[in-house]
Order: C-alpha cells, then structure tokens, then sequence
C-alpha cells in the first residue's frame, strides 16, 4: 500500500553531542512552573555498565490528557512554558533529567490510558532507536487497567514500565539489555 | 503489511494507524557492527498499537532555527571552512506521498578532513576553525529542505581491522507524529567504501540505495556550489492522498 519505500534509520552515533542537544532540551516545562516534576535516570547497557553516549526523549500529553497537534481534535488547554517534549543527552554518569508535567489520562481505543509518557533512546551501538512507555507508581488502578501494560504478560517486565519515586519526582532507570531489561516496543 | 487504516478510541476520536515499516530498518542486533552486542534488547519487540500519543509529535516552530543555521558555511567570523563547497536540498515526504512540510531537520557531520568537532574524535586529521558542523532547517510548506556544507571526509574507526566509515551527514527529522521520528545518514553516490561499512550493510540490500543522495548539476550554482539532492520519506498512513472513502471500500471487497 505504500507508494513511496521509507528511508533506513541509521545509528546516531558517538558524536551526536555536537547535533542534537539543545540548551533548553532537558525542559518539556519551563523550570520554576507549579507542579513540575523531574524524571531522572540511568541508561545501562547488558553489561550493567552505565551508557554516557546515550540521548532520551521524551513526549507526552499535558495535565488534561490532551496534545498541542492538529491530530487531536479537542485541542490543548494553555499550559505556559510546557512544550511537552524532552530531549537530554546522558552525562558521563550515564544519568539524564527531563522537567515536566504529569500528563492526565489518555483516550484509547477501549476507554482511557494510564497516565504515560513516550521514551525513545538512541545511542552509538543502536541502529534504530528503542522506544519504551513511562507510568506512574501512585496511579496503581488506571496502570492496572491499562490495555498496553496488559499486553505485558511478565509482571517482572511489565515493572520495567513503571517509575519510582524520587524527591523531586520519579526515577526511571532504562536497561537496554540483560537483568532487568526494560520492555521495549515495536511502534 | 500495514496496518488497518483507521482507529477510533472509546469516545470516538480517530486516530490515524501508521504503516509498519520494519523490511525498511536495520536490525539491533547486528554482529557486524560491534557496539550493538551489549545494546540491543534480547527480549522480543512488544507490539504497541498507536495511540493519540504516538501519532501526535511537538510541533516545532521557526524559533528553533537560526537565520544562518542551515548555512554550515558561514557560522564563523573571520572565515570560511575548507573543502568542496556544496549544497544539499531535498523534499520531506511521507510514504503516501504527502509532502511533511514545516518539520525540523537537523544535521551533523565531520568537516572535509573527516573529523568531528568533538573531545572524542582524536585521529590525526585537522579540525577546521571555521567548521562546526552542525546545521538545522525547517521544511518550507511543500516539505522542502536546503542546507549549504561542504562535503564530509570519510574517517577511520575500530570496529574491524582497517574500517572506514564513507563520507555521510547525519539527520534527524521529527515528521508530525512520534511514529515518524527517524536518524538516519545521508551517504554519497558511488563511495568506495560501502562495502565494508557495517552501517551501510546493516540496512536490507533493497532499501540501501534510498539512503544515498544523488548529484543534481541541474540546482550547481554556477561559480559557487555543487548540489545533491536527498528526498526522505517517513512513514505514512497507508492512504494515499486522493484516495477517497468509497475507494477503500472497493478495495476491501
């Protein structure tokens, strides 16, 4: 069906730090806006060594479940200072931080989602980047009845999805490969 | 195969599905390109069907992109960059066709020499002054993108016994859904390098050559730049444009 073949994705490499960082990237909200939270964590390899050539992203809807794009026809409610997207390289500790908002509940196809936040990581090593889902720990009913965590059949792996608590918000650790590692999907 | 072409969710709003391009896409595991042994998940791919959250995507406006950033050429006081003046130029579309148009490019690549302005680029071939390397561009309304360099030097590296990567810019595109997202490397035509390259034999023989730009003398600018031209394409939604309702009800019959 489709017309045109799609172009290859290739790795991005070790240089990426010269390309894709941006200054404010680390800031889905601006700092200092109520209720913003940090997600921080690691990215590990099978090894269990920590990845400091690593980039997250992140994306997500606002606090009323709702996206800024003309595919969601409700439309955002005026949240200043959040773009909604997070971007932030890991440092030589392996570690990132992305400031933002917890989205609200997401429609889908059979009644709500769990709050949730897209991650993608792409890395030296990787030819494709990898994506996984972020949830949240005090939202035990919605992620209880949330379809994609559903389709998570291990509870072992299906905990990979759900962050921790931290004192300035929640820690998410990735783990590409090996003990531990974080459910990763095929989108 | 793609998927089916449409979705609704509970409350009934439509969510475009879009299409699954996996015979397109390099593996994770790739044993030809060593860093991939410890950087690929071994456990299978969970599929995830597209939610309004993977089909939406920040829309990023023109404040991102400065009046000289597509112009790699001219980032410095004082001077010019050495090496083959060129310029790059393409059109962003989807696999159906549609043009993407006011979406984020960005570029990154090594100055002629083959090196990157980078703490861990440190073979012996000369950084440039007056190169960075960096570039960004938005598509204009019909999915248009131009950037001015100069041509990247191939470079050696580790992963096997006297390896060379060909000479290649570095994308990354943002499309209009976070389905579309895509890095990639653009290479140019006829580099001898290919075949030992674990990046370039990564990819499915077919889908190879959709990576390479081609020569475009009809865009040289005469007495100033040569020109290659790069169309990208990201995935689409399996419908082409013109397509109407009563069409895809024909073809189901």
């Amino acid at each position: 069906m489709s017309t045109y073949p799609t172009t290859p994705s290739q790795t991005v490499g070790p240089y990426l730090h010269i390309g894709l960082p941006w200054p404010d990237g680390p800031f889905a909200v601006d700092e200092g806006t109520p209720g913003a939270v940090w997600i921080r964590g690691t990215v590990r390899d099978g090894a269990g060594e920590l990845v400091a050539d690593a980039l997250v992203e992140t994306w997500q809807a606002d606090p009323d479940g709702r996206f800024d794009h003309p595919d969601d026809p409700r439309g955002a409610r005026s949240y200043p200072g959040f773009r909604a997207f997070g971007r932030c390289p890991t440092d030589g500790e392996g570690s990132y931080g992305i400031l933002t908002l917890k989205p609200g509940a997401v429609p889908g196809p059979d009644g709500d989602q769990a709050p949730h936040i897209d991650v993608s990581v792409f890395a030296r090593g990787m030819l494709h980047r990898v994506v996984t889902r972020l949830y949240f720990p005090e939202e035990e009913a919605a992620n209880a009845a949330d379809p994609v965590l559903a389709s998570v059949e291990d509870p072992e792996a299906r905990a990979t999805l759900v962050a921790g608590t931290a004192p300035d918000g929640y820690r998410f650790d990735i783990r590409l490969q090996g003990e531990g590692e974080t459910v990763f999907f095929d989108i | 195969m793609p998927t089916t072409p449409e979705a609704r969710t509970g409350s009934g709003l439509y969510v475009p599905q879009y299409v699954r391009d996996h015979d397109t896409h390099p593996p994770l595991d790739y044993p030809g390109y060593n860093s991939t042994a410890l950087r690929h998940p071994k456990r299978p791919l969970t599929l995830l069907p597209h939610t309004l959250t993977e089909v939406t995507s920040p829309v990023l406006g023109h404040e991102r992109v400065g009046e000289l950033d597509h112009d790699l050429t001219r980032q410095h006081e004082g001077g010019e960059p050495q090496g083959q003046r060129i310029t790059v130029h393409g059109q962003v579309r989807d696999s159906d066709g549609r043009p993407v148009p006011h979406t984020l490019v960005e570029v990154w690549q090594a100055n002629a020499a083959g090196r990157y302005r980078h703490t861990g680029d440190n073979w012996p071939a000369p950084l440039d002054p007056y190169f960075t390397g960096v570039g960004r561009a938005m598509t204009d309304a019909e999915g248009f993108y131009r950037f001015v360099t100069v041509r990247p030097g191939a470079y050696p590296w580790k992963n096997h016994q006297n390896a060379w990567r060909p000479a290649h810019i570095h994308f990354s595109l943002f499309g209009q859904a976070f389905t579309q997202r895509l890095v990639t490397q653009m290479y140019f035509p006829d580099d001898p390098l290919f075949f030992q390259d674990p990046m370039w034999n990564s990819v499915p023989e077919e889908a190879r050559e959709r990576m390479v730009a081609r020569f475009d003398y009809g865009s040289t600018e005469p007495e100033w730049a040569l020109a290659y031209r790069w169309d990208i394409v990201l995935r689409g939604r399996g419908q082409t444009p013109f397509e109407s309702e009563e069409e895809i009800a024909e073809d189901d019959e």
